[in-house]
């Protein structure tokens, strides 16, 4: 006879068996990659391939008055070589953006950025098609250039987008002059300024964010294969929404969505920069349905960071109002934002600076305003969400940063002003200011068990210490909320298609199973995750699981993986599903044991007859009944699938803690401890999860430390190579310290609420705090980014610190 | 990303190498490849011959002769890491070599293209000067000896004649009594210096009997700091003379701004890498 306690060791090893929700299991992924068995665009290679170049411009602004092909055209290999002309016919020298705007495939009259697309070129190899791009003659009319979005609507500013100058309305509103695109203003103006009126204390803050590029190791590229007998289009392409490019390939191209094929196939890295379209996929689109041959584009380096989207951008002021406990009565932000020369920027459609309003962050305040307003220059077109959700990075900074600042003014300590602040574990779901539902937080929690594990205190005392030796030392905190998981159709969308996502489950007759997702993994680790979901919803070992992903022909429509939305969508769709195929095997497994369906429980792996120990089911056996012994009336098999609109998003928060020590005469920042606890709810896997956070945090460190793409006065991309822009190795990166506290998400079927983003969001303000902290004696309120040692020179430098004595 | 068209030669010997580099119009010598080979792909250089010299054992190694440590121009950065000869007679070396690019480049990227290819940027130049290095180089009329000090002319632009092919770097030794210093500021693992110094002097007692001091990317060239060299010779250095030193090698500066930092910046972490150098020359040498 078995004792309790062997039962329950036995129930555990079950359980354990499945390598389910909890565990951390190896991911499915990495033997292929690390064997360099992946397949990545690149390749791909089918029998027939051509390959397209493109002849690019070296102006920033210019009016183009002739291009000559001839000499291209005669070199053999050389198929074709397409300009704005040729595509007209097709009314494919444009295309619209995401956000309502268009721009140009090939520049069309004029060219408003270094290195648009000017010309393609259609060879035989790589090689020639490169040599063939030297050969195409292009004539310029060089045009002032605007670079400094602060002058955009000047009233003498150059007018850069002539095909736009007579629209009142480029997609996101009315706008006030040829180079603006939209204001946007969220929150209540009047009574914020009554409440800077009546404050006690109000401080001011302007900061910049400076441009950065996501910059995933593979560079966009695709191959695309028309086969004129049947007209289908295959489309090989780095892409983190395969489904959506399906229905714009299909608007754009003509050819009916059910005869266009999108496979994303192994994705090397996206972070936002592979959800848009961009005019190299449109361009091998289009010779391939012109010369019926598959046509391979894949960028180089240089192309990529000269022209793919890149994120922030944003001028902001930040402003708070506050009695003199600190206590918030009111924020303002007001933002000017450089999106350039078109506007093409990846953000659910209506909202036109993203969620920037999620910028009242893990505080309770009354009352918010926010005011935006976008305008074009001649830069690289963009503003995607790089590792974050859209525009939360953005906001989690400004109020990070503004936080500080108040801290600062009042002389009050950085966490006991966020302690004062934050919204209490009683208030939730709260409901912000601007129009958002926090769903569930525990603040005072994740800031005090930081504050414990770093000796805060004692932090604090020794930088008292390195100050009276003159020494720098600085601690950066930050206490964030980001928002995920876009989002709910009823606000969000992506040209008209709502932001659900799906899965489709089907369990086989021997008890393995296969799921299909409208997500695309780019390195999350979907095959592993979505796999132990299933495993502890259905009880089928998680190894037993096969999950597809990324090939339009297969796959549920989905909108995609960014934005960290696969858990809170593509996860709840995947529990939802498998969940809707235990409700049928419960039937089939009543039946089996010709009891009723209420006398049936369910644990673990199998049915059991409440109360009669022995008569069970297990899922397996349900699994092969599915096929051949089901109730009357019930269909045969046993699968499933889930479209999951869900009802809020998920608000994943953290607490960060930088430590840094400055090297006063070189600004070299030495990053001695960064400390950083995650709640993203439900962990399906502790060890993914613990590498997305490291992941998070090396972009982080990246961004705030050295990444920029600055422009001279010409409209010159500077640092348009991998010397310059800053792409950490394991020498430069800190050492990471994790931590976490579990407060599930109330709505989503799981409790998780999605973590890749959070590290990244929450640590980029947490190590300019640190150096801003490290100078706060000198009065120092905030130092914008990067923080490469030669601008921390220049601060150190112009306050003097650099002097001997 | 994709070079022009260009022959592709692997010459037997550096007579070979020689001739081949004298018949043919724009050839171009191929060492370790990570300065040419990026500006063919970016198409600033479109070199119509290249001369690769990485079959030529008679280029690598490295030996004593006498005193004198005698590197082949085709020993790779990783070789002089880990050669014991040189760890014995030129530690400064295995610091210089460990700080060069990374990994990969090191594999692959040699001592004589580096110091060949003239580019202000790269590490060796100015530790050459410093360490007072004479270079063995080899043309159609035979083989020659030339001076590191006066060998750097300007950016891409050295005492190496068209038709020339370095073929061996010999190093003095440092004094008994002598010590070094190299500091190198940089931005990340594989990028060149913002600034970087080095210091090699030899001692009188107390007193500074020899010092030269090389500056790695804050002029067209690598240069010597002979100013600060003339005002610390002879003298017991100490903080004071140190801070007046830096000042000179700021005087001496003349880099060009980039992502890096501006003309300010670079100059000042000239005089900081300097001071560091000299202090750990010091140091060395009193040990």
């Amino acid at each position: 006879m078995a004792t309790a306690e062997d039962r329950v060791k036995a129930d555990i090893e079950r359980e354990d068996a499945l390598q389910g929700i909890g565990c951390s299991r190896k991911r499915k992924e990495d033997p292929r990659f690390v064997q360099g068995k992946g397949t990545y665009v690149d390749d791909v290679k089918l029998p027939g391939t051509l390959y397209a170049d493109l002849v690019r411009s070296p102006f920033a602004h210019a009016r183009i008055k002739g291009i000559n092909k001839e000499k291209a055209l005669a070199l053999p290999g050389v198929h074709a070589v397409l300009t704005a002309e040729d595509l007209k016919p097709l009314n494919l020298h444009w295309m619209p953006t995401l956000a309502g705007d268009v721009q140009a495939v090939l520049a069309d009259e004029k060219v408003h950025m270094q290195y648009q697309e000017v010309a393609v070129v259609i060879a035989d190899d790589r090689y020639i098609a490169a040599d063939a791009v030297d050969l195409v003659e292009v004539e310029y009319e060089a045009l002032p250039v605007l670079v400094d979005p602060h002058k955009a609507l000047d009233p003498d500013a150059p007018i850069l987008r002539e095909d736009a100058e007579d629209k009142d309305n480029v997609g996101q509103g009315p706008r006030k002059h040829p180079n603006h695109i939209f204001n946007w203003q969220v929150g209540d103006a009047e009574a914020t300024e009554r409440a800077f009126d009546e404050a006690e204390v109000t401080v001011k803050q302007e900061m910049y964010y400076p441009r950065v590029h996501p910059s995933p190791l593979e560079t966009c590229g695709c191959v695309a294969s028309f086969d004129k007998v049947n007209g289908k289009l295959d489309v090989y392409i780095t892409s983190q929404a395969p489904h959506v490019v399906r229905t714009v390939v299909s608007m754009l191209s003509g050819v009916p969505e059910s005869k266009v094929r999108i496979v994303s196939p192994d994705i090397g890295g996206g972070f936002g920069n592979k959800v848009g379209i961009y005019p190299g996929y449109v361009t091998a689109i289009v010779a391939s349905i012109v010369i019926g041959r598959p046509v391979k584009w894949i960028e180089d380096r240089m192309e990529h960071l000269s022209t793919t989207a890149w994120a922030r951008d944003y001028w902001m002021t930040g402003e708070l109002a506050a009695d003199k406990d600190g206590r918030i009565k009111g924020l303002k932000v007001d933002v000017l934002a450089d999106h350039g020369a078109f506007n093409s920027h990846a953000q659910p459609t209506k909202w036109p600076a993203g969620f920037l309003s999620i910028c009242t962050g893990s505080y309770d305040i009354p009352v918010a305003h926010v005011n935006v307003d976008g305008v074009y220059t001649n830069k690289s077109p963009g503003g995607v969400a790089y590792r974050c959700s859209f525009r939360v990075t953005e906001a989690v900074y400004v109020i990070e940063r503004m936080m500080d600042v108040l801290a600062q003014k009042l002389g009050i300590d950085k966490a006991e002003i966020r302690r004062r602040n934050f919204v209490k574990p009683e208030q939730f779901p709260y409901e912000t200011c601007l129009g958002w539902e926090l769903d569930s937080g525990d603040y005072h929690t994740a800031l005090d068990k930081v504050l414990a594990a770093v000796d805060y205190e004692g932090l604090r005392k020794e930088q008292a210490e390195k100050r009276a030796k003159g020494e720098l030392m600085g601690i950066g905190l930050v206490t964030f909320t980001e928002v995920v998981g876009a989002g709910p159709s009823k606000n969000c969308d992506i040209l008209g298609v709502g932001m659900f996502d799906s899965a489709e489950i089907r369990v086989h007759p021997t008890g393995s199973a296969i799921a299909r997702m409208g997500t695309i993994t780019q390195g999350q680790g979907h095959q592993t995750t979505y796999a132990q979901i299933i495993a502890s919803e259905l009880g089928i070992p998680s190894e037993e699981i096969q999950i597809e992903e990324g090939d339009t022909d297969t796959a549920p429509y989905g909108l995609g993986t960014y934005g960290s939305r696969s858990t809170p969508v593509g996860g709840a769709a995947t529990a939802v599903a498998a969940r809707k195929i235990r409700d049928k095997a419960r039937k089939i497994a009543a039946h089996l044991m010709e009891v009723s369906e209420d006398d049936v429980e369910w644990d673990i792996d199998r049915f059991k007859v409440k109360g009669v120990p022995g008569q069970e089911k297990t899922m397996k056996e349900v699994a092969w009944a599915a096929y051949n012994n089901v109730p009357e009336g019930m269909e045969m098999g046993l699968e499933a699938v889930d479209y999951y609109d869900p009802p809020n998003f998920t608000y994943p928060f953290g607490t960060y803690l930088c430590v840094v020590d400055i090297d006063k005469y070189t600004g070299v920042v030495d990053i001695r401890r960064f400390y950083a606890l995650d709640d993203c709810g439900t962990r399906i896997n502790p060890m993914i999860i613990e590498g997305q956070v490291h992941g998070g945090l090396n972009e982080g460190f990246a961004v705030a430390m050295g990444q920029e793409m600055p422009y001279d006065e010409e409209g010159n991309l500077l640092g348009n190579t991998f010397m310059d822009y800053f792409i950490p190795t394991f020498v430069e990166t800190p050492h990471w310290e994790t931590d976490y506290t579990v407060t599930p998400s109330p709505h989503h079927p799981l409790g998780a609420k999605g973590v890749a983003e959070s590290p990244h969001v929450g640590s980029i303000p947490c190590f300019t705090a640190a150096i801003v902290d490290a100078l706060a004696h000198l009065d120092v309120t905030h130092v914008d980014m990067p923080h490469n040692a030669y601008r921390v020179w220049q601060t150190l430098h112009e306050l003097g610190a650099d002097k001997r004595d | 990303m994709i070079p022009s068209g260009f022959e592709y030669h692997r010459p037997s010997s550096v007579q070979d190498a020689i001739r081949l580099l004298n018949e043919n119009e724009d050839a171009k010598i191929l060492a370790g490849g990570h300065s040419l080979l990026p500006m063919m792909k970016l198409r600033f250089a479109e070199p119509a011959h290249l001369i690769d010299l990485n079959g030529l054992a008679e280029l690598k190694g490295i030996r004593l002769d006498g005193d004198t440590l005698c590197i082949g121009a085709m020993t790779t950065e990783n070789e002089l890491i880990d050669s014991d000869l040189v760890k014995q007679h030129c530690p400064l070396l295995v610091d210089v070599a460990k700080l060069v690019a990374d990994p990969q480049v090191r594999n692959r990227g040699t001592v004589g293209g580096d110091v060949a290819h003239g580019d202000p940027g790269n590490d060796h130049p100015a530790v050459m000067l410093a360490l007072d290095a004479e270079f063995v180089i080899q043309g159609p009329d035979g083989e020659r000896r030339q001076a590191a000090n006066g060998f750097f002319l300007g950016t891409y632009w050295t005492g190496l004649e068209e038709g020339e092919v370095m073929t061996e770097i010999r190093i003095p030794p440092i004094p008994a009594n002598g010590g070094y210093g190299y500091n190198k500021l940089k931005r990340k693992t594989g990028d060149y210096a913002t600034a970087g110094s080095t210091v090699v002097l030899e001692l009188d007692g107390a007193s500074c009997k020899e010092i030269r001091i090389g500056l790695t990317n804050v002029a067209p060239m690598a240069i010597r700091a002979e100013a600060a060299e003339d005002l610390l010779r002879g003298q017991n250095i100490d903080e004071a003379l140190i801070e007046q030193a830096a000042e000179l090698v700021m005087q001496a500066c003349d880099p060009a701004e980039d992502l890096r930092g501006d003309i300010q910046y670079k100059t000042h972490m000239a005089a900081e890498m300097t001071r560091r150098s000299i202090r750990d020359a010091l140091a060395r040498a009193g040990s």
